[in-house]
């Protein structure tokens, strides 16, 4: 049996009074794709730098590619593979000369493994265009080919797909899928839930703690504490003011032009439409909503 | 090459419209055009009734502008760089002085007025790009993917302005709304045109326009746009994966299989859900594969935004 590519047991890490890690415990194995989300200050990047060794455990351990992360650091980062969306390309290199450098930098002088690389993120052809012309989609697959050109087996993203449009979005995940399928480990921290819906899995983080790990479909079934409802009512204020005020409602949110609510198990639209009548709600239409991990996020935050 | 091609759009007061598309599809071409930075080669912009190339200056006078790369300076102070823009617009100290205030207290840079725009945070700087827009008190707003590497929370907060700007525009107080006539009560909201990469931004906007090759080739309400796909969109979860996937690609009423983690869209044809949901599992089976489950789940605007990118 594989060991698995990240370990991580009883990882804590504190800052003065504040706990910034607080004993976490997870396993990632080999060719998995796991999300690793939550808001800004929750942890996320603490536990990274100490996955990286950049950070030193105040309790615990992180073992990586069979590595413990900090004492064995320099194995860790040549073995590992990070794409950041502030990572700096240079606006005045062009594509070949940005990965040429950064291969450089890892030691990597061979042409062939670079034509390799342009040719998995699908940039050759555009080895010469000037780094500061290209569009969003592009930048971001040849930061992906940055982090990728000395062959990793581990891949950290961070945020990878943000400010990126749908279709490019989609063709970037279809190579991560693939470079998975591959063997490659791909850990993805974000604080877009439409992000992590891509993983496999995905542990949520707040104030420093694991919250959960596992599959968006198990999280979204095991977590939400009712059913959804997508609810489309005019004025959307008084909707608004309305469905709390309902028996057995547990939330409601505005979503665009129509509400959001989730309710407790069980109920049926009927009830919803029964209780609305009279509220000076004029409902046009209930429909049964698809739980989400912003749901599940919400449901685990209370 | 026609990178904006016989675009009609019209956009009322109180709205929020949002231009959508892949990067190059058109949309800031067609924001530089309404803005009168580049001249179409035909057709006509009007912005309140002004038409940008005739009257350029009554209409710019309408509208506020904030792109994705908007310039501020960054050793001027907040203060400063809203009366930069102010005068740059022709405003004088007693016009702009007064609003000014109020617009930073309404975005929420009122403690900061002498803080240099360099050491504002990334969130702050994009608040204050707001503020210089709205100095001119437009009626107009015309926004190019402000939101485009800004946090989720700073997108939260202006979202709200921007909703607030639309359904309250005196939220400001109505003395103000005096000058050069404009904003004046009883007129309807400001108009917003945003262009963004986000669907669960252009979710929130009233209509959204989506811009393929230069045209606009669909333009709706986001429930009317989703409603294009329903009962078109299916959730499949099982293993393995990829051969999910290679079978539900051979199934010749299956358009698309995108995948998601731990599941696989689906988009069908027209009026082809139900033979495919009664066929696919059978033929995993067959190929060896497991499947946990099948079933249509509502579309969302991202299948649409790919349902248009691939159309012809």
């Amino acid at each position: 049996m594989n060991e698995p590519v990240i370990l991580v047991e009883n990882l804590t890490r504190r800052f003065g009074d504040f706990v910034a890690v607080d004993h976490i415990n997870f396993q990632v194995n080999e060719g998995e794709v796991v999300g690793y989300l939550g808001p800004n200050g929750s942890g996320k990047t603490t536990t990274i730098r100490m996955l990286l060794g950049l950070l030193e455990p105040s309790e615990g351990k992180a073992t990586v590619l069979g590595f413990d992360a900090f004492r064995q650091s320099e194995q860790v980062r040549a073995r590992s593979g990070y794409m950041s969306q502030k990572f700096a390309i240079y606006d005045d290199l062009t594509v070949l000369e940005n990965l040429t450098f950064y291969g450089g930098v890892y030691g990597i002088r061979d042409k062939a493994r670079i034509a390799r690389t342009l040719d998995l993120v699908g940039l050759n052809g555009h080895e010469s265009t000037l780094t500061q012309t290209l569009s969003a989609g592009w930048r971001q697959r040849l930061a992906l080919g940055i982090a990728l050109v000395h062959e990793p087996k581990l891949l950290f993203l961070d945020e990878p797909t943000s400010g990126v449009d749908p279709t490019a979005r989609r063709a970037f995940w279809d190579l991560i899928y693939e470079l998975a399928n591959n063997g490659v480990t791909i850990l993805v921290t974000t604080h877009y839930m439409d992000e992590a819906e891509y993983c496999e899995r995905v542990g949520i983080m707040r104030n420093g703690k694991l919250l959960a790990m596992d599959t968006p479909s198990n999280l979204k079934r095991d977590i939400i504490p009712g059913d959804v409802w997508e609810v489309y009512a005019e004025p959307l204020e008084a909707g608004l003011e309305a469905l709390p005020e309902i028996e057995g409602v547990l939330r409601v949110g505005l979503a665009g032009d129509h509400l959001r609510t989730i309710t407790k198990r069980g109920k049926r639209k009927d009830d919803l439409l029964k209780a609305l009548k009279g509220k000076n709600v004029n409902v046009k239409d209930i429909a049964v909503g698809e739980p989400t991990l912003e749901d599940v996020f919400i449901s685990l935050a209370r | 090459m026609h990178a904006v091609n016989d675009v009609s759009l019209n956009i009322r007061a109180g709205e929020i419209y949002g231009l959508v598309g892949a990067d190059g599809a058109g949309k800031t071409t067609t924001i530089r055009l309404l803005v009168g930075a580049l001249k179409a080669d035909a057709g006509d912009v009007k912005i309140c009734g002004y038409d940008i190339n005739k009257q350029t200056e009554q209409a710019r006078s309408q509208f506020g502008y904030l792109s994705q790369r908007f310039s501020l300076y960054e050793d001027l102070t907040v203060l400063e760089n809203i009366r930069f823009f102010a005068e740059v617009r022709g405003l004088k100290a007693n016009e702009w002085l007064p609003r000014c205030m109020e617009i930073l207290e309404f975005v929420g840079l009122e403690k900061f007025t002498d803080r240099k725009a360099g050491q504002l945070s990334g969130g702050m700087k994009q608040k204050l790009g707001l503020a210089s827009a709205l100095v001119t008190k437009p009626r107009v707003l015309l926004l190019d993917e402000p939101t485009t590497g800004v946090d989720p929370v700073t997108r939260q907060d202006f979202w709200q302005l921007v909703i607030k700007l639309v359904s309250s525009p005196l939220h400001l107080s109505p003395n103000l709304g005096n000058l050069g006539g404009r904003w004046r009560g009883g007129e309807g909201g400001v108009a917003v045109l945003i262009s963004t990469p986000y669907m669960d931004e252009a979710s929130r906007c009233h209509r959204v326009g989506f811009m393929k090759d230069g045209k606009l080739i669909a333009e709706d309400t986001p429930s009317n746009l989703r409603a294009r796909l329903n009962r078109r969109i299916l959730e499949l979860r099982g293993s393995p994966l990829h051969l999910l996937r290679h079978v539900a690609h051979q199934d010749e009423d299956v358009e698309d299989v995108q995948a998601f983690g731990d599941r696989l869209h689906i988009r069908v044809g027209e009026g082809k859900a139900q033979g495919v949901l009664s066929r696919l599992k059978s033929k995993i089976r067959s190929a060896g594969g497991q499947v946990d489950e099948l079933r249509p789940v509502p579309p969302v605007l991202e299948d649409v935004f790919i349902a248009l990118s691939e159309s012809k």
